[in-house]
């Protein structure tokens, strides 16, 4: 009885001790995994996570507003937006003192870029305003109201007061608005005029014709890896580079590229031309409209397309379709109910990773898309480097980085981030 | 895939029609490439073929575009900058994504098994839409050409991570349980068992990452608001100006072609060393 209870206790002993060192051990190697991980992490972090989240704040931050007009917004608080009467003289009081710290600070024109996104001649109105204030004092040269209005009559339109008050929070919905074609000048959520409504129409170009150029892609992309996947090797390697080829060169090549090939001048047309099937002073319009991003883009993506296919039929048994033709299913048959659904895979890989590329581009659409063939993100250069309007560019940003993280969610539940094989 | 002796008519005609199809998805494939290559030895400065190239016509023909190419101000130093970011890129991106690879390829990750599989999700970033607008906003971030690296780095190391998280996890670890019972420190591991393939794969990992970062850098250079090679070839098509475009892309189209054969060599000794027949 004795020899075992001591047994037990040397077992639990050692059992502890074993345990405890299995668990420092692994902990060393925990340590070790992220000490290794962690410059890239920090990297991550930095140059990937921060951009994104600046990005997203941008889309939302409005503090310009009430910044640099602090009085008038706060007198303005009781004012409300349906209101038929003007803004009582106190607000008056109050955008004549903030004028004039503006102007004196030089950033009165700040506020005024930033309402004229929203609605315009809030320029001119300000820039009158902050001339005629200066020399006004607000203690004794009151009422402003009256004077403001003689200064610019913008100062006394409803239209004015409504805007104003509807951006002048902090945190905005507003630039969310814009990117959807909203506005809440009035104070509440309408839609904008057509002949400024723009982004839901390129969204929807911008998706459709991803869409259209990702079934092109599956079309010429399935035979050419079916091909590849059911020859030998040694041809299949040799094939493969022209599929890599393409692939290896750089976008800007294959774009121009196709500028050479599909211009008016161009060699397409000068080869239709010499064979007679279209007159000389009739030739093709193929580039600078939808038709020649289209075609561009396929020829761009497909080789993103061929990839995935290829590596996923490369692992079908060929035995599977021998079976099926030997047990007396045609062709057809064999390749339709055998060999298709086990390259399906490979067709959700293609389409997902091509249409999620299509969607984001910015280089084809710019040098062969014409205004007909824009998609969004020219929208948001164009935002950018002509507009300078930073908020819409992050709020669209931001919509089309949901927009691709959902499908990027449903691409990686559907076939797995890991099973795309790429060159 | 052989044609067998007892084919119908049909399946013989669908044999070959098939191949005649892909023949013509190869050609829509390769043909836009191939066709700028002569045209950039172009005597005249414009962008299609004239009639005295298509006689034959030595005098319609000429290295001109190459030598605006070396000798313009514009395309050298916009070549200079490629060529000095492209390799900075390249290294620190294989760098941090070798470590990061070998971390998380080990069997305890702190994050669990997505550790690789979230850090390869910022490939994500590469088909982004938002990636050119996230690159203005490091701009504001970042110094000027510290802006034009990070710019240039980001959307690469995915790829690096990839390539060698899949060797090094495809990687026999009872190599590496025979090192340690044989009583080798965790160094001479790394170096003989895992080095090997895992050297290999960096330069499947490498290549890509170096040509994508001549590629991406176009979008750097607007971080950066410096010229470089792309960049200079962007604002070139889209003014239309010169057909010194065409000899770049011809330099770019045989800079591919010669990665591609290096790779390709990568792989036939690897599979040689594996000892796998082709």
């Amino acid at each position: 009885m004795t020899s075992t209870a001591a047994d037990s206790t040397t077992q639990e002993l050692s059992g502890g001790a074993l345990k405890r060192s299995l668990a420092r051990a692994l902990r060393r190697q925990k340590i070790r995994a992220l000490m290794l991980t962690a410059p890239l992490l920090v990297f991550i972090v930095v140059g990937f996570i921060m951009p994104i989240g600046s990005m997203l704040f941008r889309s939302i931050d409005n503090r310009v507003v009430d910044d640099i007009m602090p009085r008038t917004v706060a007198a303005l608080a009781d004012w409300d937006v349906d209101s038929t009467e003007l803004p009582s003289e106190e607000v008056f009081t109050a955008l004549v003192a903030d004028l004039q710290i503006a102007a004196e600070d030089r950033t009165a024109l700040l506020l005024a870029r930033r309402m004229n996104f929203e609605t315009a001649g809030f320029t001119t109105m300000v820039r009158r305003a902050q001339r005629a204030v200066g020399d006004w004092d607000v203690a004794t040269d009151g009422p402003f109201r009256e004077r403001m209005i003689d200064v610019h009559d913008g100062w006394g339109s409803l239209e004015t007061w409504r805007a104003f008050k509807s951006y002048s929070s902090h945190y905005t919905i507003g630039y969310y608005l814009a990117a959807v074609d909203r506005t809440m000048v009035t104070g509440h959520i309408e839609p904008l005029p057509d002949d400024r409504s723009i982004h839901l129409m390129l969204f929807w170009r911008t998706a459709w014709m991803s869409g259209l150029i990702c079934f092109m892609t599956l079309l010429l992309g399935y035979p050419v890896a079916f091909l590849l996947a059911n020859v030998k090797e040694r041809y299949a390697n040799l094939l493969l580079i022209m599929v890599l080829l393409p692939f290896w060169t750089s976008l800007l090549v294959r774009t121009s590229a196709w500028k050479v090939l599909l211009q008016e001048q161009g060699v397409i047309n000068q080869i239709l031309v010499w064979i007679g099937l279209v007159a000389d002073d009739n030739r093709l319009t193929m580039i600078n409209n939808k038709f020649g991003v289209i075609v561009a883009m396929t020829h761009i993506l497909l080789p993103f397309m061929i990839l995935p296919l290829y590596s996923v039929m490369k692992t079908i048994p060929p035995s599977y379709v021998r079976a099926a033709k030997s047990l007396g299913a045609n062709d057809w048959t064999a390749f339709w109910r055998v060999y298709f659904p086990q390259s399906v895979p490979g067709i959700g890989a293609g389409a997902i990773l091509v249409f999620i590329m299509a969607v984001g581009y910015y280089i084809t659409p710019e040098l062969v898309g014409g205004p007909s063939g824009m998609f969004i993100s020219n929208r948001i250069a164009h935002q950018w480097t002509v507009s300078g309007n930073w908020g819409l560019v992050g709020a669209l940003g931001t919509l089309l980085l949901v927009a691709v993280l959902v499908l990027y969610w449903v691409y990686d539940r559907v076939v797995g981030i890991d099973n795309v094989k790429l060159g | 895939m052989a044609l067998p002796s007892y084919a119908s008519p049909l399946q013989r005609a669908w044999y070959y029609g098939f191949r005649i199809l892909c023949g013509l998805i190869f050609f829509y494939l390769m043909f836009p490439i191939a066709v700028i290559i002569p045209l950039s030895f172009n005597a005249e400065d414009f962008f299609t073929f004239t009639s005295a190239m298509l006689a034959l016509d030595p005098d319609g023909y000429s290295l001109k575009h190459y030598v605006d190419f070396f000798t313009n101000p514009d395309w050298t130093m916009a070549t200079r900058n490629s060529l000095t970011i492209a390799p900075m890129a390249t290294i620190i991106s294989v760098a941090l994504g070798t470590l990061a690879a070998i971390g998380s390829s080990q069997s305890h990750v702190p994050a669990g098994d997505h550790g690789g599989a979230d850090l390869a999700d910022d490939r994500a970033a590469d088909h982004l839409g938002g990636r050119d607008v996230l690159l203005l906003l490091v701009r504001g971030a970042a110094g000027h050409l510290l802006g034009r690296r990070s710019g240039t780095r980001d959307p690469r190391h995915p790829f690096v991570i990839i390539t060698v998280t899949a060797t090094l996890v495809g990687f026999d670890r009872s190599l590496t349980r025979c090192g340690v019972d044989g009583g080798r420190s965790d160094h001479d591991l790394l170096q003989g068992a895992a080095a090997d393939p895992a050297g290999r794969d960096l330069g499947f990992g490498c290549l890509p990452s170096s040509r994508r970062s001549t590629k991406w850098s176009w979008s750097s250079s607007w971080a950066g608001s410096a010229t470089n090679l792309p960049w200079q070839m962007f604002t070139g098509l889209r003014e239309q100006i010169s057909p010194t475009i065409l000899a770049v892309a011809t330099l770019m189209v045989v800079l591919s072609i010669l990665l591609l054969a290096t790779l390709e060599i990568l792989r036939r000794r690897n599979e040689k060393m594996r000892g796998t027949p082709n």
